[in-house]
């Protein structure tokens, strides 16, 4: 088998050299002439004017690193996949290391994560190849599955992920280690918001980008209610969701019955719409300034401050600790854990619902439910309103943690975020949407000069994942039967 | 009446510019069906490609007005319908065939990328042009201390605009690249198979796009003044209003629609709120869509099973 694969290479290399050299110049040429005005010249402002300075050095640089991938790549199909996978992977695994402990200072980090990016992206698709060639029948049935084998590994992993969750707080305190909670609440948020658009873009396939806009409405929902009304977190986050979901409602019935396309600019619209009347609204939000000393949640009733108003008592002298801040953190964890556990459990419970089967019969095929009795427009509208509750939800509990809230926070970009969480993620896959908030939210932190391209990534990504997997990187929703001729996107 | 007057030059001079993008859209959208969300940001390329050329001449020491517009008009179209067609070929070809929301997806990916591909290139801080390379006007009316201007960079966006038309509309009904078109819009696989090249005529649909967003972006840029990496968002969607309320697939209602947004939004700014100029914007798109989705000139579509 090995020696039949590497004679047909062998086969195919013979005069591809000059060929393969060819496309590889073409592409080179086309990256120089797409870089040179963007790359080559950087504008800087000084004084007030704007000046230009030149940066052919690293033009040429990434053109080359373009240059020899594609080379790799067309290497790597004509039958080198082993040889250009392991130096790739060697390449990406140094690069690693090296900016985790920041060995060797790099100039030009971009070009490195460039470089990295790419050379990983070969070894990825370098071993993938290789096992492809090499690989019985059997091993290749195995790995069209990945997504299903994800999902079934999942089924045994979850107990021991809600534990590695639960125990987070624990490990915070023995190592004293403040940023493992609030790195973790952040990403329970996304994970949470992740779940909540899931029910919308996953199961019912309707492209909504403007979440963030339902979860502006449950975080300001619940700063003017803490605020004006004095009611408590617990007493606030039903009124934040209703209020949510009621805008769900209001906005999704005009517009649901309109086409895919048009349904996702229209919403990003009204996302837009809102932001722009939360800042220029001064009565009610307060404008652009934002509304701060939001209340934050006590335990029970027990305030989480080192100095307790008088005739009340603290939450550390109740249990006769010493006051930490770390506390307040710690519940605010259990609080998102558990928020984002009960969105799970409801959709995983929805979805067996007859509700739950009709938003994905309406995500496959509109025509052929309307033919069998489904109220397509009462069904999109469910959805909606069930993900507009979640983001509320979510908002409240934003609120509630920065205790300072302002339109800013819910600009287009993190409605992109978000669905970049569910798309990569797999649509309609719950544990693709943890492992995708785990690497974009807790990747950025991990490597902080990632932070600077992360939105540059997550758009490549976005592309990328469409191209070579619509379904999302572990959604496993292949029909059984596909009519007509699947496109070349359409096979995974 | 004097205020009236000048407020319509302004929004037919904004107007002009939203147009011009507009047909990108438009054209992409009655070729293959997708909303090219990362237009707005190729409209953006254009406008840095443009200031770039601008401060790289003013270096080469070629001031004379002319022939630094031109050039610089040159280079814009150039570099940005390349990126125009590196879009397609990376982001939509692949997905040609793969339902409605992949491509979507995909193109707020490619939009994505491009606005922090500029803001990390160029930095995130707005970029002046400096003293303008066009200025003064003609004062059509004088009435009650309130002059109305037409400035010379009003005239030239709105001529430059009716010559892009004409030509458009010239290069659509009667060249076969716009014979090709036409029928790739009708019906794509009988095309193919009566031997038009459909690979290619997407292709040239998009860098032709591409190219009037570069123009676009250019006279944004000289009109304005300044630019930034986001500017793309706002207009872009803007421009996808008024290609949708122009009827999305057809030509002249991508410009009646242009007009009609930059009319309103100038309006809507001079005689209610400034503030409210987006929502202004994004209300009508939401209007359009509910109660008359072909827009104002556009076919009606027929869904097929």
């Amino acid at each position: 088998m090995q020696k039949a694969v590497a004679a047909e290479a062998g086969a195919r290399l013979e005069g591809g050299w000059a060929e393969m050299l060819r496309d590889a110049a073409s592409v080179a040429a086309v990256s120089i002439a797409l870089a040179i005005p963007l790359v080559g010249f950087h504008l800087i402002d000084h004084l007030s004017t704007t000046q230009v300075e030149f940066r052919f050095g690293q033009l040429f640089y990434a053109v080359a690193v373009i240059f020899l991938g594609r080379l790799g790549l067309l290497l790597i199909g004509a039958g080198w996949a082993r040889p250009i996978a392991s130096f790739t992977s060697a390449l990406s695994l140094a690069w690693l290391v090296n900016s985790a402990a920041s060995a060797v200072p790099v100039a030009y980090p971009a070009l490195g994560w460039f470089t990295f990016l790419l050379a990983a992206t070969l070894a990825v698709r370098g071993w993938h190849t290789f096992y492809r060639d090499t690989a019985g029948a059997a091993a290749k049935a195995r790995q069209a599955g990945l997504g299903a084998m994800v999902s079934r590994a999942a089924v045994h992993l979850t107990p021991f992920l809600v534990l590695v969750a639960v125990s987070v707080p624990f490990y915070a305190v023995m190592a004293d280690d403040k940023r493992a909670v609030d790195l973790g609440i952040l990403i329970f948020t996304y994970i949470m918001l992740g779940w909540g658009l899931n029910v919308v873009v996953g199961l019912a396939g309707l492209l909504d980008l403007g979440y963030v806009a339902f979860y502006a409405v449950g975080a300001y929902c619940y700063a003017i209610v803490s605020i004006e009304l004095g009611l408590s977190f617990w007493e606030s986050l039903p009124l934040a969701g209703a209020l949510a979901a009621t805008f769900g409602v209001l906005l999704g019935f005009p517009v649901l019955r309109l086409r895919g396309d048009y349904l996702a600019i229209v919403t990003l619209g009204f996302g837009e719409i809102i932001r722009i009347i939360l800042l220029n609204w001064n009565e009610l939000s307060n404008g652009p300034k934002g509304i701060g000393n939001i209340p934050r949640p006590g335990f029970f009733g027990i305030a989480f401050t080192a100095s307790p108003p008088e005739g009340s008592i603290a939450f550390h002298e109740y249990f006769g600790l010493d006051y930490s801040p770390m506390h307040r953190q710690i519940f605010l964890y259990y609080i998102i854990l558990v928020l984002a556990m009960v969105t799970n459990w409801f959709t995983l419970r929805i979805r067996k619902l007859p509700i739950g089967r009709a938003w994905e019969a309406l995500r496959e095929d509109e025509t052929a439910c309307r033919a069998l009795g489904i109220n397509p427009t009462n069904t999109k509208l469910t959805a909606f309103a069930i993900g507009a509750m979640f983001g509320g939800f979510a908002g409240a509990f934003f609120a509630t943690r920065q205790g300072f809230i302002s339109p800013e926070s819910f600009n287009f970009l993190e409605s992109a975020i978000i669905l970049a969480i569910v798309v990569l993620g797999g649509m309609g896959s719950q544990i693709g949407v943890v492992i995708a908030a785990i690497v974009l939210i807790g990747g950025p932190e991990w490597f902080r000069d990632l932070e600077l391209y992360r939105m540059l990534a997550f758009g490549a990504l976005m592309v990328a994942i469409m191209i070579w997997r619509p379904q999302g990187l572990l959604a496993h929703r292949d029909p059984t039967i596909r009519l007509g001729v699947a496109g070349r996107g359409g096979t995974p | 009446m004097a205020y009236f007057l000048q407020q319509l030059i302004n929004g037919l001079s904004l107007g002009a510019i939203f147009g011009l993008i507009a047909i990108g859209y438009t054209m992409v959208y009655g070729i293959i069906g997708m909303i090219n969300f990362a237009h707005g940001d190729i409209f953006m390329v254009g406008g840095f490609i443009a200031i770039i050329a601008f401060m790289v001449l003013g270096l080469l020491g070629i001031t004379w007005v002319p022939l630094a517009l031109l050039v610089m008009l040159a280079v814009a179209v150039a570099f940005t319908a390349l990126y125009g067609w590196a879009l397609e070929r990376v982001a939509y070809r692949p997905l040609r065939n793969s339902g409605r929301l992949a491509p979507l997806i995909s193109a707020i990916g490619m939009s994505i990328f491009l606005q922090n591909y500029v803001q990390l290139l160029q930095g995130a801080r707005n970029k002046a042009l400096g003293t303008p390379p066009i200025s003064g006007g003609i004062t059509l009316m004088d009435s009650a201390g309130f002059s109305v201007q037409l400035s010379y960079m009003q005239i030239i966006i709105i001529v430059s605009t009716v010559l892009l038309m004409a030509g458009f509309t010239y290069l659509i009904n009667t060249t076969t690249l716009g014979r090709n078109q036409r029928a790739c819009e009708q019906d794509m696989r009988m095309a193919r198979l009566l031997g038009v090249d459909v690979d290619r005529t997407i292709a040239l649909t998009f860098v032709m796009g591409a190219s009037l967003a570069a123009v676009a972006g250019m006279v944004w840029l000289l009109y304005y003044g300044i630019i930034d990496f986001y500017v793309g968002f706002l207009a872009g969607i803007k421009a996808f209003t008024a290609a949708v309320l122009g009827g999305i697939g057809s030509l002249p209602g991508a410009m009646l629609g242009g007009l009609l947004i930059g009319l309103i939004e100038v309006f809507w700014s001079a005689y209610f709120s400034a503030e409210y100029k987006d929502v202004a914007a994004f209300g009508i798109l939401v209007l359009v869509l509910v109660f008359r989705p072909t827009g104002l000139l556009g076919k009606p579509e027929v869904e097929k099973v």
